[in-house]
């Protein structure tokens, strides 16, 4: 068993308009000094030693993202 | 009596409270989400809509609206106050009401015709409701499904403070089928389906919701007697 | 961010090295197109102008395969049609005069490839960008209604992109605060791989604040307002509707991009509240909406429609993306954005209405006494080109056509030969089959994703035959429409099939009680380059061009989508028409469900004949599609929606549906289901059963009369000539539909199967 995070953020170029709501709020609520926001989601996927990279990669890209608008990474944390 | 509807960038059914605020015969008071104060409101309603893009959580950034500043206050203080789905999501937000409202089990928005039995009668919202009189009014959201702790469900059953409860077909997903609370004075309620909606047969699906906003009047004219 | 200021072509360059090879074929641009931009400039373009070339000349936004055919539409729209008539083609929409001050404008417009792409953000941009250009004629958008079709329901990839198609339209549309009040849903094997998402937005003004975008004025500042612009669908408009279109990104020499758009429905809703106060207080000369093409589009019509020439400093638009070259700006789709035309002493009022929205406003350019559009980068003059020679003056295909030669074939294999049910367990047995299948079952699991009750208008929604709302809350006066389209029918035959999807959409405003009053279409077919598809295309713009000057009503505006296929395979040829109505009380539409009457008789408006080419029937048993469509008749069409009006007007009818695809069966199923109330039927005993469950004749309306109206409403009908028999009585103590002799069925047992079929399909 291995746990295994994969973070999917909207592409660089893609608007975020999650992103920018949540970047607009902070100075109404005093927090200056933060210049942009962006939102994705967080995975958190515990799978058996027998799945190796590649599956994971298609995981990701195939499922949890959508190529499209989105890039993901994938990265193994200790079990 | 004046009765005030908040218009957050994004509340989508101002127009439709106002409508039946004014229907009830009481007046209607726009308030905009900048106000720094109520401007002699007897009660406010915060409307349906995706405040602010939503994109947080519902109601997450309508909550520190310079508004709201002023109608927790007023709200602490007793003066009546009604959220209505997205305004139940600000007030769960603002910590004037328990709980949580999430995304919906089937995981999408859902728009329907909904039967609601009213819990509680009790309330400066809902007195002239029978008690157990079952009401027809349009439901309408993504993230509508309440959601608290057992212990704090179980405290608000005890406390009666359960004052709408869906029929027939759980929407959404909520804790026990709960579809409106009150705070414990039972001035302050938040409720997911749309009462102001359904204050006329030709636009919605009966004119039940009409009793919500009529209730506020008679709550009112208690008070001042 | 100074390593990344890109290269950038000016118009000194261009004329000094007219020879430079230009990458216009890959932006889609044929040989003669490109000859015909130098001849037009004296010399070769840059980038930049290119760039608006290759976009502003692309099939989606020149429609150059398709004007030589809007001929049909002038010649068939008589002086009468033309005088409803406040805003036509040409216009961002059509507007007509409803009475009493009030003007509707709508439209309907095709997103279908992007939605193919990445369904959720394809198609909530789709009802963005509609929402928009209904915005830009100075309306107040009402309502929206999607048209939309994909592949066979059962098909894998149908489960990725329908659910993502509603959820785009639910998560966009509900946001704006707009009812979603109608449209259709349909499956068919040849929209897979290319779904058609066709959204239509009804907006309403005072007749006196129609806007019209042109850029007048000397010295008016040209303002652009809403997002940033980003690099969102850069090229996207010129590859989608490009010969060689291949699905990948972009042309050459561009930065690998995604061609999608994302759209932001909270910004768009400020964007509508915005543009309602600017209009308010008068301080908007001329708008214009952002779509495909972006600003290209925008400054050079906004240009070409004013008495003057633009200066655009093009710097000085907001970005969201650094690097980006003037070519990139003047085509990104970025959405929600408006360019706007204000007097310079209005525009501290003006950017003071923004800023209380948190809309951004920046002034990027000015109306100039020239007859150029002329943009600068930097100081840099990067374009300079005559505007309506990119607005108007576009390329003019006259696209061989030729009748497919398979035509005939499909015509002589007609369904005669098809085995029919025979006696009361078959028929009973196909009832429930049909009324199950994808084409014919409830589209509540869809619908239901939509708010169809903000701002507390709506009268009729799904699943009635027509949406209708409220526009004026003092008089009643308010507004019906609905969208229709068979493409079997059109395939059969264009013409024909075009007209019936007319008289269907026009029958349905007029079941909900209102008077058909215009149209609009969104014509989806295959590649242009086809001669039969140009064939079916030619035949269905002729066909409702006559069908609608028989019925007296103009065509407004329309849309145009072509490479709609697969290969050689094309989409069913699917022109959708779009009508709508006015009714001058909603309180007296006409509702689908029986029931709200103590006693209803039912009868059968129109004539039945055995006509199954293209039938539901035929496809749902037996997989078949040949012979021909049903008949149409437009004269018996206009009778049956002035005696539904006259019957509205006069509360002679308390129910009525409309007969067409899946036959009487549907109807009456639909019917009993959505008033929960029990019917019995009786059939002619002079005509085959199964013709009179599922024949789907044109020119039929189910209608529900209180008893004591029976006789007066019969008597309206014979004396103006409209057939009609007594099909039966609403039975509320049953609690099921009885068709007598022949089936009895509980409304249980019809609910289960008539709702059933989406949830088991999607979830």
């Amino acid at each position: 068993m291995a746990r295994v995070v994969v973070d999917v953020m909207p592409k660089p170029e893609i608007l975020d308009p999650q992103g920018q709501a949540v970047a607009n709020a902070l100075p109404r609520l005093g927090f200056g000094g933060v210049r942009d926001v962006r939102q994705g989601k967080h995975f958190e996927l515990d799978v058996d030693d027998s799945v190796d990279d590649d599956t994971l990669d298609k995981i990701a890209e195939g499922f949890l993202s959508n190529p499209v608008i989105e890039d993901y990474v994938v990265r193994r944390v200790e079990p | 009596m004046r009765i005030g509807a908040v218009t957050f960038p994004g509340t989508l059914d101002d127009v439709d409270t106002v409508r039946a605020i004014r229907h009830a015969g009481a007046e209607a008071v726009e308030l905009w989400h900048g106000d720094a104060d109520l401007r002699g409101v007897d009660a406010v309603i915060l409307p349906g809509g995706f405040s602010y893009g939503d994109y947080l959580r519902a109601g997450a950034i309508a909550r520190f609206a310079p508004v709201m500043e002023r109608v927790i206050e007023a709200a602490r203080g007793g003066m009546p106050v009604l959220g209505i789905c997205n305004g139940f999501q600000v007030l769960c937000e603002a910590g004037l009401l328990p709980g949580a409202l999430v995304r919906n089990h089937k995981l999408h928005f859902v728009c329907r015709d909904q039967w609601l039995r009213v819990e509680r009668a009790t309330t400066a919202w809902t007195g002239r409701y029978e008690p157990g009189a079952e009401i027809l009014v349009p439901v309408k959201n993504g993230e509508g499904a309440y959601m608290a702790a057992e212990r704090e469900l179980d405290e608000l059953e005890g406390e009666g403070r359960v004052v709408f409860r869906y029929l027939e077909e759980n929407p959404n997903g909520s804790r026990r089928d709960i579809a409106g609370i009150c705070d414990d004075t039972g001035r302050i309620v938040g409720l997911m389906p749309h009462p102001e909606h359904a204050v006329d047969a030709l636009t919605g699906p009966s004119d039940d919701g009409l009793g919500i906003f009529l209730s506020a009047m008679d709550s009112f004219v208690k008070g001042a007697a | 961010m100074t390593s990344t200021q890109p290269h950038v072509e000016t118009v000194s360059h261009a004329a000094a090295t007219p020879d430079a090879p230009q990458p216009y074929a890959e932006l889609g641009l044929a040989d003669d197109e490109y000859e015909r931009i130098r001849d037009i400039l004296g010399r070769r373009p840059t980038e930049a102008e290119l760039a608006m070339y290759s976009v502003m000349w692309s099939e989606h936004c020149s429609y150059k395969s398709s004007k030589v055919h809007w001929r049909h539409w002038k010649e068939n729209t008589t002086e009468e049609m033309r005088a409803k008539m406040l805003a036509g083609i040409g216009e961002n929409a059509g507007v007509v005069d409803i009475g009493d001050g009030w003007a509707v404008t709508f439209k309907i417009e095709s997103h279908n490839h992007p939605s193919y792409v990445e369904p959720y953000q394809g198609a909530a941009t789709g009802v963005g960008g509609i929402v928009r250009d209904i915005i830009a004629m100075g309306a107040r958008p009402l309502a929206i209604m999607d048209s939309l079709r994909f592949g066979a329901a059962e098909a894998t990839d149908t489960k990725r992109v329908l659910p993502g198609v509603v959820a785009g339209i639910s998560g966009y549309g509900n946001c704006l605060g707009l009812p979603n009040i109608g449209g259709e849903v349909v499956f068919d094997p040849s929209y897979q791989g290319n779904p058609l998402v066709n959204a239509m937005c009804i907006g309403a003004m005072r007749a006196q604040d129609l806007h019209l975008a042109h850029a007048s004025g000397t010295g008016n500042k040209v303002v652009l307002f809403g997002a940033r612009t980003g690099l969102d669908g850069i090229g996207g408009v010129s590859v989608l509707a490009s010969e060689t279109f291949s699905g990948d990104e972009s042309g050459a020499g561009r930065k690998k991009l995604p061609s999608v758009q994302v759209g932001d429905p909270f910004t768009e809703k400020l964007l509508i509240e915005c543009c309602r106060e600017l209009f308010r207080e008068e301080l908007v000369v001329g708008i214009q909406d952002l779509g495909g093409a972006g600003l290209s589009c925008a400054t050079s019509e906004l240009a070409s429609a004013g008495d003057g020439g633009m200066r655009v400093a093009l710097d000085r638009v907001p970005l969201r993306a650094e690097g980006m070259t003037p070519a990139e700006v003047l085509s990104s789709e970025s959405q929600e954005r408006m360019c706007a035309v204000v007097r310079p002493e209005d525009m501290d009022a003006f950017l003071r209405v923004c800023a209380k929205w948190d809309v951004q406003a920046t002034e990027i350019g000015e109306v100039t006494d020239g007859e150029r559009l002329e943009i600068t980068w930097h100081g840099e003059t990067v374009v300079d080109v005559p505007p309506g020679s990119l607005a108007h003056e576009g390329p003019e295909y006259h696209r061989p056509i030729a009748r497919p030669a398979t035509q005939d074939a499909l015509r002589a294999d007609t369904p005669d030969a098809l085995p029919r049910p025979s006696g009361p367990a078959e028929l009973r047995d196909t009832v429930l089959r049909m009324i199950a299948s994808p084409n014919l079952c409830s589209r509540s699991w869809v619908t239901d994703q939509y708010d169809r009750y903000v701002r507390g208008g709506t009268v009729l929604a799904q699943p009635a035959d027509a949406g209708m709302i409220r526009i004026d809350e003092e008089t009643g006066r308010g507004v019906a429409a609905a969208t229709d389209c068979n493409g079997r029918y059109v395939k059969l035959d264009p013409y024909a099939g075009t007209q019936l999807a007319l008289a269907e959409a026009y029958r349905n405003v007029a079941t909900g009680g209102a008077m058909p009053l215009a149209v609009t279409n969104c014509l989806n077919f295959g590649s242009a380059t086809d001669p039969g598809v140009m064939w079916q295309f030619e035949q269905a713009v002729r066909g409702l061009a006559e069908g609608c000057r028989e019925l007296g009503i103009p065509v407004t505006g329309g849309n145009v989508s072509f490479y709609n296929q697969t290969g050689d395979t094309a989409i069913l040829p699917t022109p959708v028409v779009g009508v709508i109505g006015v009714i001058d009380d909603v309180r007296r539409r006409i509702p689908t469900g029986i029931g709200a009457e103590p006693g209803e008789t039912l009868l059968l408006l129109g004539e039945t004949a055995d006509e199954f080419g293209g039938s539901d029937w035929a496809d749902v048993i037996h997989g078949h599609l040949g012979g021909l469509p049903p008949a149409v008749d437009l004269r018996r069409e206009k009778l049956l929606a002035e005696i539904l009006v006259a019957g509205s007007r006069d509360g002679m009818i308390s129910a009525a549906h409309d007969v067409s695809g899946g036959g009487l069966a549907q109807t009456l199923v639909e019917t009993v289901l959505i008033g929960q109330t029990g019917a019995r039927v009786l059939l002619d005993e002079d005509q085959d059963p199964f013709v009179q469950l599922f024949s789907e004749s044109a020119g039929r309306v189910l209608v529900a009369v209180p008893r004591t109206e029976e006789l007066r409403f019969t008597e309206l009908c014979s004396a103006r000539g409209l057939p009609w028999r007594k099909a039966g009585v609403s039975d509320p103590e049953s609690g099921r539909l009885e068709i007598q002799d022949i089936a009895s069925f509980t409304l249980d047992e019809l609910r289960q199967a008539w709702e059933g079929t989406l949830p088991a399909l999607f979830g």
